[in-house]
């Protein structure tokens, strides 16, 4: 702090200072704690806000307990209000996505990092890139396209005879995982293969040349090493699925609800921003619970993760 | 035996990028097909009819005209906030450091839902209604930390003694920071710059949430696919990819333009070395 000062002076600073206070305070600190002060409040008429009907409770919160249907488990099938099986089918199919994409991505990471000659990285990392750039909608708007019941992909299973009647994909949950798989994909491959790239060849080959078969040297050497990337990989994977609201509302169907959209509807249909808020919190609070989760699990920090 | 498993690999690289970029053709093919519906299947002859109806449809163009002046916005923004906080951050150390850390990085790992709610009722309390200026101010939330991280990436490698030799020879603090700091924070500012604006493009979440009436290309498509579609979609999709393959080829070209000029400037080096030996 005291060095800032003497390299730039007290205005320069102050400007450095400002800048930053505005940005976490203004942007950031503020709006959150609205929104955990509004997700206390109850949905009021206007004239009403501030009357002797605005006080705190928990009742925004009480809602996602509220409108029990069936659900079944592992073959269980028990009651569960609505909005908490959409909850848990959220957490469920985002983790069920993280690990899709993990099981694509390492061979992958792997292969660039270690196998293929440097001359051609530049060339395959570009045609990596591209689908990256074009936006998340215009690739869940292909699938959405792939998948329909007329569409290609019954085409051609049909045509070379896999099937006899047209499937439809667009139902369930399926197509949603489909295209968060196809969208997030790279930011698992992205950081595994930083983390691997890292490794000395050497301690592949040393371990190849003790004898140790294929599987033991990922599973000793290289997966260990990776393990800040996946731990990285991981999170961007489940909060990015977790927190699309473009993806399912594109791909799902009304028998598959993804979380988001429920904020959604409280906020933008029902137009109840305070019980949107409470929901918005807890979606808030499942993430810090994944990241603290991840964090104790692979032992990586925080600076780890972000990069 | 590396050689079956070598063989194996580019197999799945070539099938993995086929599966990322076929889905890409399949959308764009489907720009060109003479049916109402975007489908490649069955196929009912050639047409430029999409491209056509995509030049004459104002709100597209209204869209995408919101969505340039939301991006440079934010970039505007945000690469002065991600460099201040850089710089802020670089000159602490231990406990207050990472704390402060923590609360920069937050803003990405949080979900856009969460960043366009809260920001759209804080300024609601202050009596600020919603609209693009509001998703500006979300949008800049999350993105000054991916400037602040290029920013601090790149004062690792900043020579301090440099600004002490200025000072000691007697230059102010402003051109200290004008001829020394920021000439050397140049390239991270701008690739700042370059994500900050692609984010924002690419934004939907907390746009959609802090909107107002007001579309961006994004909700604006989003919408369009949720109410029935016709390939219009397709063609402006194709005409994006293309734009983005344009841009990704140029940096291409430049990259090895720029690697043939230093193994050239390699070579004569070598060779002037050789020729000092002889």
């Amino acid at each position: 702090m005291r060095d800032l000062l003497r390299r730039y002076g007290a205005g320069l600073t102050a400007g450095f200072i400002g800048l930053t206070v505005f940005w976490l305070l203004i942007l950031v600190i503020l709006p959150n704690l609205t929104l955990f002060e509004s997700s206390f409040r109850p949905y009021l008429p206007v004239v009403d806000i501030g009357g002797p009907k605005d006080v705190y409770s928990l009742g925004n919160y009480m809602k996602v307990f509220g409108a029990p249907v069936d659900a079944s488990f592992f073959g269980i099938t028990f009651q569960l209000p609505v909005h908490i099986k959409i909850f848990f089918g959220t957490v469920y199919y985002s983790a069920l996505v993280t690990v899709i994409t993990f099981l694509l991505a390492y061979p992958l990471a792997y292969y660039l990092a270690k196998i293929v000659s440097p001359k051609s990285l530049p060339t395959l990392f570009l045609l990596l890139f591209v689908p990256l750039w074009v936006s998340e909608i215009l690739r869940s708007f292909a699938w959405f396209i792939i998948l329909a019941f007329k569409g290609p992909l019954n085409a051609l299973l049909l045509n070379i005879g896999i099937i006899d009647q047209p499937i439809r994909f667009i139902a369930g949950y399926t197509p949603v995982i489909v295209g968060l798989v196809y969208t997030y994909v790279l930011f698992m491959v992205f950081p595994i293969y930083n983390a691997i790239q890292s490794l000395d060849t050497n301690q592949i080959e040393a371990a190849e040349d003790l004898g140790s078969p294929w599987w033991r040297t990922h599973w000793r050497v290289i997966l260990p090493h990776a393990k800040p990337g996946i731990a990285s990989g991981s999170v961007m994977v489940f909060m990015l699925s977790a927190g699309s609201l473009l993806v399912p509302t594109l791909l799902g169907s009304t028998s598959a609800q993804w979380f988001t959209q429920t904020i959604q509807q409280w906020m933008l249909e029902a137009l109840d921003w305070n019980t949107g808020a409470a929901y918005a919190f807890l979606l808030l609070i499942l993430c810090t619970v994944f990241v603290s989760l991840v964090m104790r699990v692979f032992r990586v920090r925080l600076s780890d993760i972000a990069k | 035996m590396h050689k079956k498993r070598d063989f194996l690999f580019h197999l799945y690289m070539a099938l993995f990028l086929a599966y990322l970029l076929i889905p890409l053709m399949i959308m764009g093919g489907a720009s060109f097909n003479d049916s109402k519906l975007p489908t490649v299947y069955p196929w009912k002859g050639w047409t430029w009819q999409w491209f056509i109806d995509l030049w004459h449809d104002g709100r597209i163009w209204y869209a995408f005209r919101n969505t340039l002046l939301v991006a440079v916005a934010v970039a505007a923004i945000a690469v002065p906030i991600g460099a201040a906080a850089a710089i802020l951050i670089n000159s602490l150390t231990g406990r207050i450091r990472s704390v402060l850390y923590g609360v920069m990085i937050a803003p990405i790992l949080a979900p856009g839902a969460v960043i366009g709610i809260s920001t759209l009722l804080f300024w609601n309390k202050l009596n600020v209604g919603s609209g693009l200026h509001l998703s500006v101010l979300g949008q800049v939330s999350y993105i000054a930390a991916f400037v602040m991280l290029l920013v601090l990436a790149r004062l690792q490698s900043f020579d301090q003694s440099l600004e002490e030799a200025a000072l000691d020879l007697g230059a102010s603090h402003g051109q200290v920071m004008r001829r020394i700091l920021l000439p050397h924070l140049y390239p991270a500012l701008g690739a700042g710059a370059a994500i900050a604006f692609f984010q924002s493009i690419e934004n939907f979440n907390i746009t959609l949430f802090t909107r107002g009436n007001s579309d961006t290309l994004t909700v604006y498509v989003f919408s369009k696919v949720r109410s029935g579609i016709t390939p219009t979609i397709n063609a402006l999709a194709l005409l994006l990819i293309l734009f983005t393959l344009g841009l990704a080829l140029w940096y291409e070209l430049a990259r090895r333009r720029r690697a043939r000029l230093e193994a050239a400037r390699e070579a004569e080096g070598r060779r002037a070395e050789d020729a000092e030996l002889a």
